[in-house]
């Protein structure tokens, strides 16, 4: 069943963060452009999903030229199956904060914002606790950089960058038109560095050890280290950091239950793997060398052959329906019509091609949707129909 | 209706009266009174010098944001993927079965409402819930009960609102 290629853990996230207040001093006093090659030569992407270069993203906002900028720590996690951002700002919060204000020294930014999804709230106070000692000792330094938490109220789309500015601007998180990026227009208008949770406690490794040691961890394009929430059918569900590169097969070696039918990648808006897929697929980001590399951001449900695959589309697609912010046609119908077609299909309502107009409908909003959400419903929809069409008709 | 106002206005002081400052108002509104009313709403407007319209839409648009009177502990109980794999029905059931509710109602006592929400970011530790801002993670229908009753106690005690369950 195996590759070669052998799961690798690592342990850098949750590795003590008692040394924050020199990692703090250190690199405030190195030049922006400094850490931005830093940045760039480790190939840190995105650990958010999407997988945007972090490096690229610092230096586009460097560049803008405004009085005003803001850096932001996105922690609306609300992907289905991701739980690991709120593991890094309950046990290493410092990391998170040391990372938000070096991003500040970079871009010429005074103030960040941790954008918390509000079924997080619990977390509010000792966060609230480490921001001010964090501020106590920023003052200690006069480094000027002020943090705050913003509380989101239950929405799964202000994860989606430009719809979180949206809700801190006070409006409904409706996702904007890209272009202008966040670089260049972003909260309130101004040039924006928006990281995940997990980014910016990357960042932190890098300066702490060096772009050389995360760029040795991974492989080719999909570098470093990476935390895999891992959920559903497995003995051992958790948070687990492991290198880039792993093929599923050796991840389902180690965290099957002997019996696994299937892996989301990515959680509700990823993809399906079915078993015979399994040696083939690779996680980490676009352009590997061998067969079909997903991204993910860390979401892993495992499913046994118990579970029947159009119940999990039927919750998803529910899901969606109900997270869909509604501003755009194709995701607002498309979610309703791909939930209601799939049902009929299954009642026998209508004829098993339907399938077929429902995943051209899925292509449909991959292309015409505004914005992320709208875009990846194909991503699972069409891998679990492709795949297990045989359980969406009987 | 005259200490909501008043709230609004200690919040408005607090927040600022700025567009930005509109979710936090409402999120603290939400935390007091248990949902928003016509009336809050058309105050912040007024407070914040906005269109009632716009106050609206964006209090309509966040699920934590009710505009329904909810009960002093709102259960939310997480049913996407995982949960659901992990007997949230199950859950559920014993819920609606101690309290003598179904979803989306309150208890005639105004104690509790139950809700079902979308992932609360515990799918290794299904099925979970929330209380209020409490979570409670790897529920059995006995677990539930069991907690349910903390809850229930503590009210004819006459306990406050900052009450936490030690588990």
């Amino acid at each position: 069943m195996t590759t070669g290629y052998q799961l690798k853990r690592a342990d850098f996230i949750f590795k003590n963060q008692n040394d924050w207040e020199e990692i703090l001093s250190k690199n405030i006093n190195r030049t922006p452009q400094e850490l931005i090659n830093e940045l760039i030569s480790s190939e840190l992407k995105g650990r958010g999903g999407a997988g945007f270069p972090t490096g690229l993203k610092w230096k586009l906002s460097a560049e803008a030229v405004d009085d005003t900028k803001y850096v932001i720590c996105n922690a609306d996690e609300g992907e289905p199956g991701t739980f690991k951002d709120r593991e890094i700002l309950s046990k290493v919060p410092f990391k998170v904060l040391t990372a938000m204000a070096v991003c500040g020294h970079v871009i010429g930014a005074k103030e960040g914002y941790i954008y918390l999804r509000g079924e997080y709230f619990f977390l509010c106070m000792e966060l609230n606790k480490a921001i001010a000692e964090f501020k106590f000792y920023c003052q200690e330094i006069n480094f000027d950089f002020t943090i705050r938490i913003f509380m989101g109220s239950g929405a799964y789309i202000c994860g989606e960058e430009t719809a979180l500015f949206e809700s801190m601007e006070g409006k409904r998180g409706e996702p904007r038109n890209k272009p202008p990026f966040p670089s260049s227009y972003g909260y309130m208008g101004k040039p924006t560095v928006i990281n995940n949770v997990e980014t910016l406690a990357h960042t932190y490794t890098i300066f702490k050890y060096g772009a050389k040691r995360f760029y040795d961890l991974g492989v080719q394009y999909s570098r470093g280290s990476k935390l895999f929430s891992v959920s559903g059918d497995t003995p051992k569900p958790g948070i687990y950091e492991l290198e880039l590169g792993m093929s599923l097969a050796d991840f389902v070696d180690e965290f099957g239950d002997g019996d696994t039918k299937a892996v989301q990648v990515g959680g509700a808006s990823g993809f399906l793997v079915p078993r015979k897929r399994f040696n083939e697929t690779v996680i980490g980001f676009q352009g590997k060398l061998t067969g079909i590399s997903l991204p993910t951001g860390g979401s892993m449900m495992l499913f046994n052959s118990s579970r029947s695959m159009f119940n999990v589309l039927d919750n998803y697609l529910e899901f969606f329906r109900e997270e869909s912010c509604g501003q755009c046609t194709p995701c607002r119908v498309g979610c309703q019509q791909l939930l209601n077609g799939i049902k009929a299909v299954k009642r026998g309502e209508k004829n098993a091609r339907y399938l077929d107009k429902l995943l051209r409908l899925a292509e449909t909003m991959q292309i015409t949707a505004k914005c992320g959400l709208g875009q990846s419903i194909a991503n699972s929809f069409s891998s679990i129909v492709e795949n297990f069409r045989e359980e969406m008709i009987y | 209706m005259n200490q909501v106002a008043d709230l609004i206005k200690n919040l408005a002081d607090q927040h600022g009266r700025k567009r930005q400052s509109l979710l936090p108002i409402l999120q603290g509104v939400v935390e007091q009174e248990k949902y928003l009313s016509e009336y809050s709403m058309i105050e912040i407007a007024q407070e914040l010098d906005l269109p009632t319209s716009e106050v609206f839409g964006t209090a309509t648009f966040y699920s934590f944001l009710e505009h329904k009177k909810m009960g002093r502990y709102i259960i939310r109980v997480c049913k996407t993927i995982t949960c659901s794999m992990k007997g949230k029905n199950q859950v559920l059931l014993a819920i609606e079965d101690m309290l003598k509710i179904n979803i989306g109602e309150t208890t005639p006592d105004g104690n509790f409402s139950l809700l079902q929400t979308n992932c609360l970011g515990f799918c290794h530790m299904a099925p979970a819930m929330l209380i209020n801002n409490e979570v409670f993670t790897e529920l059995t229908p006995e677990k539930v009960r069991e907690i349910l009753s903390v809850f229930i106690n503590k009210k004819k005690e006459g306990g406050s609102n900052d009450y936490r369950l030690s588990t």
